[in-house]
């Protein structure tokens, strides 16, 4: 059974979406990090961008409000904002390997405390699903992650070392899961906030390293 | 103008299509995807092609159309050069997989900004390119490196096209293209790789000069071959 604890698929999306700092170009990657479109940013200006060519596009298009034309990175029907501006393929990834990228947001399968993580082949699998997560891991001024905390089985996602290969190696900067936020640093995993109905055992004991608890440790408001 | 670009169907657009040949499919998530040219290309039944495309699959395409799996599928595909070789979920099934995993079918997979920048340094006279993503990983193994400013990149190859596929939204009769919106995506870049270009286009083929210079995404020099194809149901 997958562990539905904690925080809702949203929840996650609008807990690291919080994180993004006014003027920031954020990538948002396919899976959950796409829901993060959908995510209140207040009074700071964010631009998403897209790898398939889209600076600057907006919420997900409600129902019947779909153009064919437009998709985000995972093929879901957004909306386009105000001074929004397309590009085809390599100048999208030249926007992304010449760094302009504060911040991209990705799903993974594993993430090491030394902030490796995996998302682009399972165990066993001939072949993989790269997409754009290379170019970006290795480019983008920070990777963020969002993931549930465990596999199907309950085995931990944040662990000592990846087992599955990697996406690149020492990049991650943050993760959030339905137990709350997670930093990684130089010290290892640090978790910022928990998940209201989620106990510090609980995500000791779901964590496959050491989890760092500071002092100013809060509860995710939602 | 000596010799027309307007094709009157998809089939005699590819109809000289040969065994061996490597053909670039356009398109992301099936938006500018130019699948009624794939499936053509599946009628015409040229054998033992290297396809290039983001990915083995698109979504849903419509009656008529189809995508690399469907060329696997009919036996046409040696090799499939992608970002993507297995789907992204264990439940998915695609078509390629079972083929790829019994050994029928080989596969090379690239980063997908690598697969653009291949792709663009084909069309631009360079042979090969340096880039970051990948080091430290999988897809490394094998490939040249070097440390620029104390950071390692990869060396990556030119990937030229024989043929080029690509689905416009207005093209003019020069050849001219005009894409909306994310349909632009690979499209302007395998027609820079490729020896040939073969356009579906959503609208009506315009005369010379109805497009604005200024607002032209594809110059004409890229484009061989134009079929006007029918809107409805397209994705």
């Amino acid at each position: 059974m997958a562990d539905e604890k904690g925080l809702t698929r949203q929840q996650m999306a609008n807990l690291l979406a919080a994180e993004f700092q006014d003027g920031w170009i954020v990538n948002l990657g396919v899976g959950i990090p796409t829901m993060c479109s959908n995510a209140d940013f207040g009074d700071r200006v964010i631009t998403l961008h897209s790898e398939n060519g889209v600076i600057g596009y907006g919420p997900m298009a409600g129902e019947g409000h779909e153009d064919r034309h437009l998709v985000n990175a995972g093929g879901q029907h957004v909306t386009i904002n105000p001074g929004a501006a397309i590009v085809h393929h390599a100048d999208s990834f030249a926007l992304i390997r010449s760094g302009r990228i504060d911040v991209t947001v990705m799903g993974a399968y594993e993430v090491s405390g030394s902030g490796d993580f995996a998302n682009w082949k399972l165990k066993g699998a001939k072949g993989g699903g790269i997409g754009g997560a290379m170019d970006l891991a290795a480019c983008a001024q920070r990777v963020f992650i969002i993931m549930e905390h465990t596999t199907r089985d309950g085995a931990p996602r944040i662990v000592e070392k990846c087992t599955l290969p990697i996406t690149a190696p020492g990049v991650v900067k943050m993760v959030a899961t339905n137990y709350g936020l997670f930093s990684v640093g130089p010290e290892g995993v640090t978790i910022r906030a928990i998940a209201p109905n989620i106990t510090l055992d609980e995500v000791k004991t779901a964590t496959g390293c050491t989890v760092h608890v500071p002092t100013d440790l809060r509860v995710v408001a939602v | 103008m000596s010799r027309s670009k307007i094709f009157p169907s998809l089939d005699a657009a590819v109809a000289d299509i040969p065994d061996g040949a490597t053909i670039g499919f356009a398109g992301f998530s099936g938006v500018g995807s130019p699948c009624f040219l794939v499936g053509a290309l599946i009628r015409q039944g040229a054998k033992n092609l290297t396809c290039v495309a983001n990915s083995t699959n698109q979504r849903n395409p419509p009656p008529g159309g189809a995508d690399m799996g469907g060329v696997c599928a009919n036996g046409q595909l040696a090799k499939a050069i992608c970002a993507f070789t297995a789907p992204t979920r264990p439940s998915q099934k695609l078509p390629f997989t079972e083929f790829y995993e019994a050994g029928k079918v080989d596969a090379e997979i690239v980063p997908q900004g690598t697969l653009a920048e291949r792709l663009r340094a084909a069309g631009s006279g360079i042979p090969a390119f340096f880039t970051p993503a990948g080091v430290g990983t999988e897809i490394a193994e094998g490939k040249e490196s070097r440390i620029f400013n104390g950071r390692t990149y990869l060396m990556e190859h030119a990937l030229p096209l024989d043929y080029a596929f690509l689905r416009a939204w207005k093209a003019d009769m020069l050849g001219n293209l005009q894409f909306r919106l994310t349909q632009r995506n690979f499209n302007p870049l395998m027609a820079m790789a490729a020896r040939v270009t073969i356009v579906e286009v959503e609208e009506e083929i315009l005369p010379a000069g109805a497009i604005d210079p200024d607002l032209v995404h594809v110059p004409g020099v890229y484009v061989h071959r134009l079929v006007k194809v029918n809107p409805k149901g397209m994705a």
